[in-house]
């Protein structure tokens, strides 16, 4: 499903990503491991273009998305993100950020975009939230916001970005929750976490990033139970 | 000097308040119109395009960078010989009024859009949503809440400011001050009447303004 072709990145003369190849398949759960400053979270960032690689390929179903011609708005779309800081729009209620883009993008009728985020609403247990505003949510619930807000575009993918790096510790597994109901029902994920214990429980393969390439890829248990690049181990014995 | 004051006040009192009419529509009609051209020049200022951002650059630079009286006799002279008809004096001091404007409120508008949190953009970039729609929908109401207090103190500024276009007699507070002092000799009364009435009118904008920023944050 999305495919990247050595991809590079430099901020300045800081090189972040050197030189990456990866495949996402279908319905699998991806989680991206490692120190901070490995490139992470650029790497992340760089699969829906909100950091335009310096050179490589990412195609998305099939289509080169790093191609100046393509429309990447249209790619987006499919494309769910989830920011460490949440990134809901304040100044529109808690339905309102859900339906605003289907409405303006996908022209979906205001009624049908109504009944669907309630759905979502409902899923994430925020219904009785919907006509108040971001301001009154706590941070967990400002997340699983932000999480059906992309699920209302019906993405293909949904990209975490760090996801509860900036929750209250209580506030973490009602977010984890919502991920992992999201994973068993089949969508196409991509994490990148510190939350270990959750990248091993949820995974299908869990990726481990340090200085700007991925140094070891595996199954959970490969990577946390047996990994074999000394960087993993070093790095596992200092966050485990 | 206090008793020449009210003398002149109680004749010449229907002067002061044409004065004030013709001071407060020149720096709402700048205000208006600035607003308007600033809007058009900050988004430009803000294109990716870096040969877009050139000109709206040189431009915020030089208006900033040279005194208003300046330029004011500049369009003085220059805007009918550049149209080649005689034009309203009125219009030429309006047209450098709002041209001066409107390089102050270009960056009180790319302020106050700039200081939305970048996470806004990103959220609706990663959504799919357009340019237009992103900057209409999400970043501008967000930037209003920046923006309206600086353009209310530009507002302020801009009534101060219209008195150095009285050096053409437009009518203004300033001139209406001239004409009088000459009329009457008395030069520093009139001045300070003219004084007094800036000062209400500046300070209950203000006041005003401070009222409508209250609100607004209860309302936050």
């Amino acid at each position: 499903m999305i495919k990247v072709e050595n991809l590079n990145k430099s901020f300045g003369k800081l090189h972040v990503l050197k030189g990456i190849n990866e495949q996402i398949t279908k319905g699998e759960i991806v989680s991206i491991i490692g120190p901070s400053g490995s490139g992470k979270s650029t790497f992340l960032r760089c699969l829906n273009l909100l950091e335009v690689p310096n050179s490589g390929s990412i195609f998305f179903d099939g289509a080169n998305i790093t191609d100046k011609k393509v429309n990447v708005d249209i790619h987006r779309q499919k494309m769910g993100m989830v920011f460490q800081h949440f990134n809901v729009f304040p100044h529109l209620t808690v339905l309102e950020n859900i339906t605003i883009t289907p409405i303006l993008e996908k022209k979906i009728k205001k009624k049908d975009a109504i009944a669907k985020a309630m759905e979502l609403l409902e899923m994430v247990g925020l219904k009785d939230k919907a006509k108040e505003y971001p301001r009154k949510l706590s941070g967990g619930q400002k997340q699983r916001l932000a999480i059906v807000r992309a699920l209302a575009m019906e993405p293909e993918v949904m990209l975490f970005d760090e996801p509860t790096s900036a929750l209250d510790p209580e506030m973490v597994k009602e977010v984890l929750d919502v991920i992992g109901k999201l994973a068993k029902d089949g969508m196409t994920c991509v994490i990148v976490t510190h939350e270990m214990a959750f990248a091993k429980k949820i995974s299908d393969r869990v990726l481990f990033m340090d200085e700007g390439i991925i140094a070891e890829s595996g199954t959970p248990s490969q990577i946390f139970d047996n990994p074999q690049n000394p960087r993993t181990v070093e790095f596992l014995s200092k966050v485990i | 000097m206090f008793e020449t004051m009210i003398e002149l006040v109680i004749k010449y009192w229907p002067v002061f308040i044409e004065g004030t009419i013709i001071t407060l529509g020149f720096a709402f009609l700048t205000v208006i119109l600035g607003t308007f051209f600033g809007g058009i020049i900050a988004l430009l200022k803000m294109s990716k395009n870096w040969f877009v951002r050139i000109l709206p650059c040189a431009y915020i630079e030089i208006i900033r960078g040279t005194p208003l009286l300046l330029q004011l006799y500049v369009f003085y002279y220059l805007l009918p010989m550049a149209i080649g008809v005689d034009i309203p004096k009125e219009i030429c001091v309006l047209t450098a009024l709002v041209i001066n404007s409107s390089a102050y409120v270009a960056e009180i508008i790319r302020a106050g859009i700039q200081a939305v949190d970048k996470g806004q953009n990103e959220a609706a970039k990663s959504l799919g949503m357009s340019n237009f729609n992103m900057m209409v929908k999400i970043i501008l109401p967000q930037a209003i809440k920046n923006i309206l207090p600086a353009l209310g103190n530009e507002f302020v500024s801009v009534i101060k400011e219209t008195s150095l276009a009285s050096v053409f007699f437009v009518g203004d507070l300033m001139t209406k001050q001239k004409i009088i002092a000459s009329a009457t000799g008395t030069t520093l009364e009139a001045l300070m009447i003219v004084g007094v009435i800036y000062f209400i009118l500046t300070f209950s904008l203000t006041k005003l303004m401070n009222y409508f920023e209250w609100r607004f944050k209860q309302s936050d």
